[in-house]
């Protein structure tokens, strides 16, 4: 059953480009995608480590800078691509050492400044980061002889990297090391004792996070070809980590479902509603009031309990109308 | 052999002092009781013990070994496991999850970030053991979040008793429990083998007393009276703390 849903969720998802048959769409499917993997990278901070970042656009922003800066410079696409998730790392255990001195509030306030000092560094550092024009790369790479100049060509990349990453993190949730963390975040005090390293455990998690937001920000600068100080803002940083929240964090198909509501909205709704930034917090409320655990397990208790109540109608037909059975006392 | 040994050992808390020139020497299999009341500084000598807090003064050994400036996660590795009074499991797991997730953390294995956490045999069975030994395996895959307090207290000690320790440190472990409950507990404590060395914390005189050898009595930070059962019982400063005369 489980393999069954799988199996034709691969095939529609690979499917995508034929039934939309439009490059306008298949372009919206490969940003869903791409900041599915960026969402998913967050998802291991927020949902699985207890720490919240508001400082991720900054990882994404690095990663495309860097890229974009290194092809500029001459270097092939393998090339710039390991660079620039090189050069995240570097950035996501600078970005550690220093948040990972405090957790809760504290932890949230550091990653916001670090964001916003790699704002300030593409937005004034103009000799290198070319300011608020920023930076443009001529091509897209062609691996293994297959263009992705094409929106098809490059929503299969984009969905080849996604499969990946959401493999990597499904692995990654399911191992020792995944139910460390899970333990670091539930209680941290424990663990210590217990004879776990927390701040290693929270450090090493920061880099997987790290590593996949710079993975969604190469995606993102091969997408637009293009990469300016917009992308590394606060507002960024806040939209990937609404999309984490509103899909449900701590879950594999959350963060995924929050990035497609979000780009969705960004891009659909804007077409016929001008205020669309204000439906998309519209939903934000309704979400956080009706399903606070995010829209995924949100949805899953919502079928669980409509499931149970039809079930229930079934088993004694002749009350259904009748008003619903108290609940049995509990001995 | 002295399996633990404090010496001197100072902390305060701003100008509050919790605990004051201690000195306790904890032979190898033995069973020591911790009483005194309400804000003796008992839990606070414990979190020195194991590392959670860092002493002003003096020093700790664990079998000789000076642990003083171990890192507290360290000492688990050597050996010493605690549970805590207010009871912190993880509330989302399942009981064999939550005795899973303490024999990891002994194992090398915590570093995997590849291998499937529910197909590691050796420690399924190793915490379906544990979970045997204080008569839970009934409730292994309950999440935490549906078993009673009595259940869960018993669950903290399964999650020492899997780290196999060679001190252990028990934090009031009747607390809240019924008259049963507690009997179920005293039980599962006196078929802990020799090897181990036992500190209890109790806050109720009449509870721990047939379980310890030796009594130490707490009272603002500092030891006041320790000794026999009977000499302890005997003592006018015990009366005198436990009944305010």
């Amino acid at each position: 059953m489980k393999r069954l849903a799988l199996a034709i969720g691969l095939v529609v998802l690979a499917t995508v480009p034929f039934w939309i048959g439009n490059s306008y769409y298949t372009n919206i499917a490969a940003q869903i995608l791409l900041y599915a993997v960026f969402a998913l990278g967050l998802n291991v901070l927020v949902g699985y480590a207890g720490l919240v970042s508001l400082g991720h656009a900054g990882l994404f922003g690095i990663a495309a800078y860097a890229g974009a800066l290194l092809i500029n410079a001459g270097a092939g696409h393998f090339a710039a691509i390991l660079g620039a998730l090189g050069v995240t790392l570097v950035a996501a255990a600078a970005f550690a050492v220093l948040s990972l001195r405090g957790t809760g509030l504290g932890f949230v306030m550091i990653t916001v400044a670090l964001g916003q000092i790699v704002w300030g560094i593409a937005y004034r550092w103009i000799s290198l980061t070319n300011g608020d024009n920023g930076v443009s790369i001529a091509t897209r790479p062609a691996p293994f002889g297959l263009s992705l100049a094409t929106a098809p060509g490059f929503y299969w990349a984009s969905l080849v990297v996604f499969l990946v990453s959401l493999g990597a993190i499904a692995v990654f949730a399911a191992s020792p090391f995944g139910a460390s963390l899970r333990g670091t975040r539930d209680q941290p005090r424990r663990m210590n004792a217990l004879g776990y390293h927390v701040w290693m455990i929270r450090f090493l998690a920061f880099l997987f996070s790290g590593l996949w937001s710079g993975v969604a920000g190469m995606l993102f600068l091969y997408y637009n070809q293009f990469v300016s100080p917009q992308v590394v803002a606060l507002t960024s940083s806040a939209e990937v980590l609404l999309m984490v929240i509103s899909g449900g964090t701590g879950t594999l198909l959350g963060p995924i479902a929050g990035a497609a509501l979000v780009v969705i909205m960004k891009n659909v709704a804007s077409g016929y509603i001008e205020r669309w930034n204000f439906v998309l917090g519209a939903i934000f409320v309704a979400i956080v009031i009706f399903l606070p655990e995010g829209l995924v397990p949100g949805s899953l208790r919502f079928w669980r309990w409509a499931t149970a109540r039809l079930r229930r109608r079934n088993t004694r037909p002749a009350t259904a109308i009748a008003p619903a059975p108290q609940p049995k006392e509990r001995a | 052999m002295k399996a633990l040994e404090v010496q001197g050992l100072d902390k305060s808390f701003g100008g509050l002092r919790v605990t004051s020139r201690v000195d306790l020497a904890v032979e190898r299999g033995e069973r020591r009781l911790i009483i005194g009341p309400n804000g003796a500084g008992k839990t606070t000598l414990f979190n020195l013990i194991t590392g959670e807090l860092k002493a002003d003064r003096g020093a700790i050994r664990l079998f000789e070994r000076d642990i003083t400036r171990i890192p507290s996660r360290r000492r688990a590795h050597l050996g010493l496991a605690r549970t805590y009074q207010i009871i912190t499991l993880f509330p989302g797991e399942t009981l064999l999850r939550n005795v899973m997730l303490s024999l990891l953390g002994l194992s090398p294995l915590r570093w995997n970030p590849m291998a499937r956490l529910d197909r590691q045999t050796a420690l399924l069975d190793g915490a379906r053991s544990a979970l045997a030994r204080v008569g839970l395996e009934h409730l292994a895959d309950r999440p935490l979040a549906q078993t009673a307090y009595g259940e869960r207290r018993r669950a903290e000690i399964a999650m020492a008793l899997a780290q196999q320790p060679k001190v252990l440190l028990l934090d009031e472990p009747f607390a809240g429990l019924s008259i049963d409950e507690r009997r179920d507990v005293q039980e599962l404590l006196a078929a802990i083998p020799r090897e181990v060395t036992i500190v209890m914390i109790e806050h109720d005189m009449d509870v721990a007393l047939d379980f310890a050898e030796r009594i130490t009595v707490l009272h603002f930070g500092e030891i006041v009276v320790e000794g026999s059962r009977a000499e302890v019982v005997a003592h006018p400063r015990t009366k005198e703390i436990y009944l305010g005369e």
